[in-house]
């Protein structure tokens, strides 16, 4: 029996189709069944045209709100396998229901790392039978991630891997990453890299720069991420593969992968909502909730990561959600690990862009959803008629404060606490199925 | 024809067609009781691998003897080269002995070419580094002619490491001056950044090999493995292996060809390699042929 599902009278925003207007949406059996913008006098029309033989129906009133695709997070870290104290698939997945994502796709440093058939369909299953949201996984580049031998990409892509990377554990052999780059041609999917030259990045904790010497903690410095980038943009000029730059996150980096994009490379970029909210200030008090790898930058970076969202140059926003324990994050700096739990702040802390005038409230949707599903070649992360039913009903005037007590990711690790956002997802369908974020513990 | 048989890209298409045409006569030759012929009494041929070799080494030998050639084998692990004499005065020497003929193997790219400018004896080229293997080639294009009737127009499809594969350097030169066309399929990590001119490039072997006439699989090197050049032989396989199903997609009359040794269940299916389409023997019994056709031409 086939369900309905009518949301009515919002602000339909959906960037893939040019959308932006009010109207209805009308969802059966898991899938868009029509939108109907600007005529609700036909929408009227069209519902009572509707096949009379379904009965559940449910009718949502969106007024005031904005209704827009699912969000499509393409840089998560679920932690399972092996990690489960930290994040599981279930609570990972409710996280980012909670945050707006219908679609996440988690990083392979999982233990086993997902870097071979086996592994990547019981991260599939796990999702199909516990997941609140779509996963898709992204398998390892290399054997154990260790930079050395090629992983089965070919069949794990079958399994349903969508992207492969090294991430957090670079690739530093240049022969192996062209090989991988070469090798991504034959199944089309792209190589995400985390663009980190370890030999320049040593021990380092925080960003390199006066305020390092000041807090005297060893520093990463720009370069280590940009000779990276530099490298991979050279390596995907010579292969002809397709290169995705994950978590930008200085002047160089933007800088370096907007002429690529002049030069017609095939390259793709994300960042992070921490790398434009946030600076190395934040470290300050050697507070570890704000170690991140990259690490904050500074004002400068921050500024050159905005004008980069605004001309294009960086195509997708994603969380980099990287949830940790508390125990884990309550070590000395040095040793604590390196990340924020993000799904739960990330679309707030982006609407601030659009606040700030650096995006319109269209194209950080089209950051957010279309982008990453284009790049990863996913069927997600639009409204059009027949898609999967993912949908997000922001309530974007909504004003909360960040308490990570809070959230639904077992990972409390933020450095956004106490935050006052606005933007609250209030109804959020994930494959026909709805979840009422109001009803939730908030 | 010219002193030496270093390169498929020095012959013109007469000369091609006439090792070709040479080659089918010898192998009448071949069929007769006594394979034998006296053309060559006399003369002297060293063969001279500077690479492991069993088949193609096995083939010259016997072609030479067919011919009455006096034959020397020279060998790299017995040879003076171990003891530190450079490849030219192990040339030179050998030339002092009155040879007329050097059949060489060597791992590095274009040997054959350096020793051919500095001997008078005639150079066969028996496989040198990834460059060229040029009577494999022609082997391969008397079995497609024999058993096609013609190679003009073929749809001929070359399968797997082609980066490393001078068997398919040759054959690409040689079938395209023979007026095939040629499809190369395998991963992008073992296909040519920059292939060859009038080729084309195949990632998907489904595609690569739809509608071929000739369907010829190279020998993956299991050393390959590890080197990232491909993840796992059983994912080399699934996407660029032959099996049944694949061949269904070719031709229904397709040849499948393999220059050997063959990996069974890495690059072939045994169903496959051993199917009636298979004339992979066939292709040994002409290497012998084609070799007599080469060393006899270059003597006139």
């Amino acid at each position: 029996m086939d369900k309905r599902i009518i949301i009515k009278n919002g602000r339909i925003i959906d960037p893939a189709q040019g959308i932006d207007g009010a109207g209805d949406i009308i969802i059966e059996g898991g899938r868009i069944e029509e939108v109907l913008v600007k005529f609700p006098e036909a929408a009227n029309k069209r519902q009572a045209a509707l096949k009379p033989n379904i009965r559940d129906v449910r009718v949502i009133d969106a007024q005031g709100m904005i209704v827009m695709p699912g969000l499509v997070d393409m840089h998560t870290h679920l932690r399972e396998p092996g990690f489960e104290y930290k994040e599981t698939i279930r609570t990972g997945t409710m996280a980012g229901i909670k945050g707006g994502f219908t679609s996440l796709c988690p990083m392979p440093n999982t233990n086993p790392a997902n870097d071979n058939p086996t592994v990547a369909a019981f991260v599939i299953k796990k999702a199909m039978a516990e997941g609140c949201s779509s996963v898709f996984p992204i398998g390892a580049i290399t054997k154990g991630q260790q930079g050395q031998e090629l992983a089965e990409m070919g069949l794990m892509q079958e399994i349903g891997c969508v992207a492969y990377s090294d991430d957090g554990r670079p690739v530093m052999n240049g022969l192996v990453m062209r090989r991988a780059l070469e090798y991504s041609k034959a199944f089309g999917f792209p190589i995400i890299a985390h663009c980190e030259d370890l030999s320049l990045s040593d021990d380092g904790v925080m960003n390199e720069g006066p305020l390092s010497t000041y807090l005297g903690l060893r520093g990463v410095p720009a370069a280590a991420e940009e000779v990276m980038i530099s490298r991979d943009i050279m390596l995907a000029k010579l292969t002809g593969g397709k290169l995705h730059v994950a978590h930008v996150s200085t002047r160089g980096a933007v800088e370096l992968v907007r002429r690529a994009k002049n030069e017609g490379i095939s390259v793709t970029a994300e960042t992070c909502p921490h790398y434009f909210s946030i600076t190395e200030k934040a470290v300050m008090g050697f507070d570890t909730s704000a170690k991140v790898n990259p690490p904050l930058r500074t004002d400068d970076d921050v500024y050159a990561i905005k004008n980069g969202l605004g001309d294009g140059t960086i195509d997708v926003i994603a969380t980099d959600h990287a949830p940790h324990h508390a125990d884990e994050k309550s070590l000395e700096f040095d040793r604590a690990p390196s990340g924020i739990s993000g799904l739960e702040t990330a679309l707030a802390l982006s609407l601030t862009l659009v606040e700030q005038g650096v995006l319109s409230i269209s194209d950080l949707i089209r950051k957010m959803t279309i982008n990453p599903s284009n790049i990863l070649g996913l069927d997600r992360g639009t409204l059009k008629v027949g898609a999967v039913a993912d949908v997000a009903i922001l309530d974007a005037g909504s004003e909360f404060i960040v308490e990570p007590e809070k959230f639904l990711s077992k990972g409390r690790n933020t450095p956004f606490r106490g935050w006052k956002l606005k933007g609250v997802p209030r109804v959020v369908i994930s494959k026909g199925r709805i979840f009422d974020i109001a009803g939730w513990k908030q | 024809m010219p002193k030496d048989l270093v390169s498929i890209k020095d012959l013109s298409l007469e000369e091609t067609e006439s090792i070709i045409d040479t080659a089918l006569s010898f192998k009448d030759v071949l069929k007769r009781d006594i394979k034998k012929v006296p053309a060559l009494r006399g003369k002297t041929v060293v063969n001279l691998f500077f690479e492991p070799s069993t088949r193609t080494k096995t083939s010259f030998e016997l072609a030479e003897k067919r011919l009455s050639l006096d034959v020397i084998n020279f060998s790299v692990s017995s040879s003076s080269v171990v003891k530190g004499e450079s490849l030219l005065d192990t040339v030179r020497t050998i030339e002092s002995y009155g040879v007329d003929y050097i059949v060489i193997r060597h791992s590095s790219s274009g040997v054959p070419h350096f020793i051919a400018g500095r001997t008078r004896a005639s150079v066969v080229n028996a496989g040198d580094g990834i460059n060229e293997h040029p009577t494999q080639a022609f082997l391969d294009a008397v079995t497609i002619k024999e058993k096609k009737g013609g190679i003009q127009g073929l749809e001929v499809a070359i399968v797997g490491d082609i980066l490393h594969s001078r068997v398919a350097r040759s054959n690409v030169d040689c079938l395209i001056k023979l007026g095939a066309n040629v499809r190369l399929v395998g991963p992008p990590t073992l296909m040519p950044l920059h292939p060859p001119a009038g080729v084309r490039v195949f990632y998907d072997m489904n595609e690569g090999i739809r509608g071929a006439d000739v369907i010829m699989m190279l020998r993956i090197q299991l050393e390959r493995q590890g080197k990232c050049f491909f993840p796992s032989t059983k994912e080399f396989f699934r996407y660029w292996g032959l099996n049944a199903e694949r061949l269904q997609l070719a031709e229904k009359d397709a040849l499948v060809m393999h220059p050997g040794p063959m990996n069974r269940g890495i690059e072939i299916a045994s169903d496959v390699a051993d199917s009636p389409q298979s004339v992979i023997l066939e292709q040994v019994t002409n290497g012998i042929a084609v070799r007599m056709a080469v060393i006899y031409m270059l003597h006139g």
